[in-house]
């Protein structure tokens, strides 16, 4: 197979489908065990400087911001990350947390650009890698299928591809250009769900966006959920398990664990928080006040959803349309 | 009847999708037209949202490409890799697409203003614009501000393929064959591609501007046909929908 094309970009994590294999063997419990922590410990126990890590979320749509909070809590720094996301990546560039991005879209949609990430980037403290979203999903496709590089016609022809670290190859069987994405392993995943058991056996309602993929491309899995349900639940629905708990390394009890995000039938987005952290993010100062107040003013996320206040949240939740 | 620019846009875009056919759909005016367009002549358009939402009623505005109403009353609600997996396989008609900037041959940017880094300007990046670009077979770009900054020569950076160098670029590429840009909707006109050269071409002016205002904010040579057409300003009914029904609460008009 000829390589007729190289993306400039850096391979922040390169793929190693054997190393992840041999780790996975080694390290991921097939027992089922209990794995309900709080999130301090499963920081604490999972994340170190200096690893790759993502967050599976929609835009503001079911993020894992409590375990995020958390993250920047403890203070992690040089961290790699896969940017497909919103508030949660701004909140990690602003507490300077972040290395690398391999970033496809940091905005806030119909709200605009993110004045943290023009700071980060401009000032050529973060580096970055272009990828497109479809390209992203499919590097966490190939990871989860154990390989080490998809063929794809994302990106073919442009400066996205340019400054991706993918590469463009003549087809062995077609003849056609096609492009390889490289599959990407992360060192820690975070993912916002619906339900789970004590042993990590999530269900999601609604769309699940990339979380059957990513959730397959972690070394480890830490899982935030609305709810703990009973194991029977899970046996009852199994063909809602879209991850199954030997992916999992620690289950943490999170309630309204998204917020200023919406959860898909629980509750919707915090307009007016999401509107005032967006004002705040144009200037340093406010953004450090922001960080202060909602991330290092408080211990854990019970603390934080006392300082959001219960009333809100409800208000929150009679927002949310039904079925 | 008097009317705002905005939603001049969105029923011009509205006016360009058909009935049973499939619609890529990004946030802001693509939601809105999309559901004018459903409300009014394309009962059966199937909108399709890239993080999985196939299909929905679009009875209430979605705020986001994943908010749980891009798959209010939808047929399915599956996930981002089988929505681009079938865009890829050719199964989504029209794709909508935005950028900072826009050249003649529909190439667009929404990734950064200067050098690529450390960049003037950081923008948000492809976000899956690259891939509605490549896969759908015609795409329709909002362009809110017709001006030289935003319709330039050339751009600073490729982030979603137009027809990039011209005529038979995309296919030596690899992207697949027969796809492209189709429509240009601006505050100030309509466009399209002139079909061999594959280079934008004005279509329709709206209403009170005249040919030279479009080609004097305009950063390239654009081809203008010996008979252009007339946007028609948006009418009671759609102006009508689109206020109760499309947008009652006033998020984006």
């Amino acid at each position: 197979m000829k390589t007729l094309e190289e993306g400039l970009g850096e391979l922040y994590s390169p793929p190693a489908p054997d190393e992840f294999r041999a780790w996975v063997h080694k390290n991921k419990e097939l027992v089922m065990k209990e794995k309900v922590m709080d999130e301090k410990t499963a920081v604490a126990t999972f994340v170190k400087d200096g690893d790759y890590i993502g967050t599976e979320l929609y835009g503001t749509v079911r993020a894992p911001m409590s375990l995020i909070r958390e993250v920047i809590r403890q203070g992690k720094k040089e961290l790699r990350v896969a940017g497909q996301g919103i508030i949660e990546i701004d909140l990690l560039l602003a507490a300077d947390s972040v290395k690398s991005l391999d970033i496809t879209y940091v905005a806030y949609e119909v709200y605009g650009i993110s004045h943290i990430l023009r700071r980060a980037v401009e000032s050529g403290k973060v580096k970055t890698t272009e990828w497109s979203n479809a390209a992203l999903a499919w590097r966490f496709k190939a990871a989860a299928m154990g390989v080490p590089f998809i063929p794809t016609r994302s990106m073919l022809g442009t400066d996205t591809f340019r400054r991706s670290a993918a590469k463009i190859v003549e087809c062995p069987f077609t003849g056609m250009k096609v492009c390889l994405l490289p599959a990407l392993h992360l060192d820690v995943g975070f993912i916002h769900c619906h339900r789970a058991d004590k042993y990590g056996n999530c269900q999601i309602d609604g769309i699940s966006g990339f979380a059957i993929e990513f959730a397959r491309a972690c070394k480890r899995l830490i899982v935030s959920t609305e709810k703990i349900i009973p194991h029977d639940e899970i046996r009852r629905y199994p063909e809602r398990t879209i991850i199954p708990y030997f992916l999992v390394d620690a289950v943490v009890e999170a309630p309204y664990g998204s917020h200023p995000g919406e959860m898909c039938y629980l509750y919707w987005r915090d307009e007016e928080h999401l509107k005032k952290f967006l004002e705040d993010s144009k200037d340093e100062g406010k953004t450090k006040a922001y960080l202060d107040k909602y991330v290092y003013g408080v211990k854990d996320h019970w603390e934080y959803i006392n300082l959001i206040g219960l009333a809100r949240l409800k208000w929150l939740e009679s927002q949310m349309t039904g079925r | 009847m008097h009317y705002s620019e905005t939603e001049l846009l969105i029923c011009v875009a509205a006016r360009l999708m058909e009935d049973k056919k499939t619609c890529f759909i990004g946030t802001g005016i693509p939601m809105l037209a999309a559901a004018l367009a459903k409300k009014l002549h394309a009962p059966n358009l199937v909108a399709v949202f890239e993080f999985g939402g196939i299909g929905p009623s679009l009875e209430k505005l979605p705020l986001g490409v994943g908010d749980s109403r891009t798959f209010y009353k939808a047929i399915a609600a599956t996930g981002i890799c089988d929505l681009m997996e079938t865009a890829q396989r050719g199964f989504i008609e029209y794709g909508f697409l935005g950028g900072a900037q826009i050249d003649m041959y529909g190439n667009l940017n929404s990734t950064v203003i200067g050098n690529y880094f450390p960049p003037k300007v950081r923008l948000p990046g492809s976000g899956g614009a690259n891939d509605v670009g490549s896969f759908c077979w015609k795409t329709i770009a909002i362009m809110r501000e017709h001006n030289k900054k935003r319709f330039v020569a050339k751009i600073d950076f490729i982030t979603t393929p137009g027809y990039l160098t011209g005529p038979g670029a995309r296919e030596a590429a690899g992207l697949p064959p027969n796809t492209g840009p189709y429509r240009v909707v601006t505050n100030l006109a309509l466009l399209g591609y002139e079909e061999k050269s594959k280079r934008m071409m004005l279509l329709a002016t709206h209403p009170g501007v005249k040919v030279e205002d479009v080609v004097e904010n305009t950063g390239f040579e654009l081809i203008i046909p010996d008979k252009v057409g007339e946007t028609e300003p948006p009418s009671e009914q759609e102006l009508k929908i689109l206020r109760e029904e499309v947008d009652p609460d006033r998020l984006y008009i």
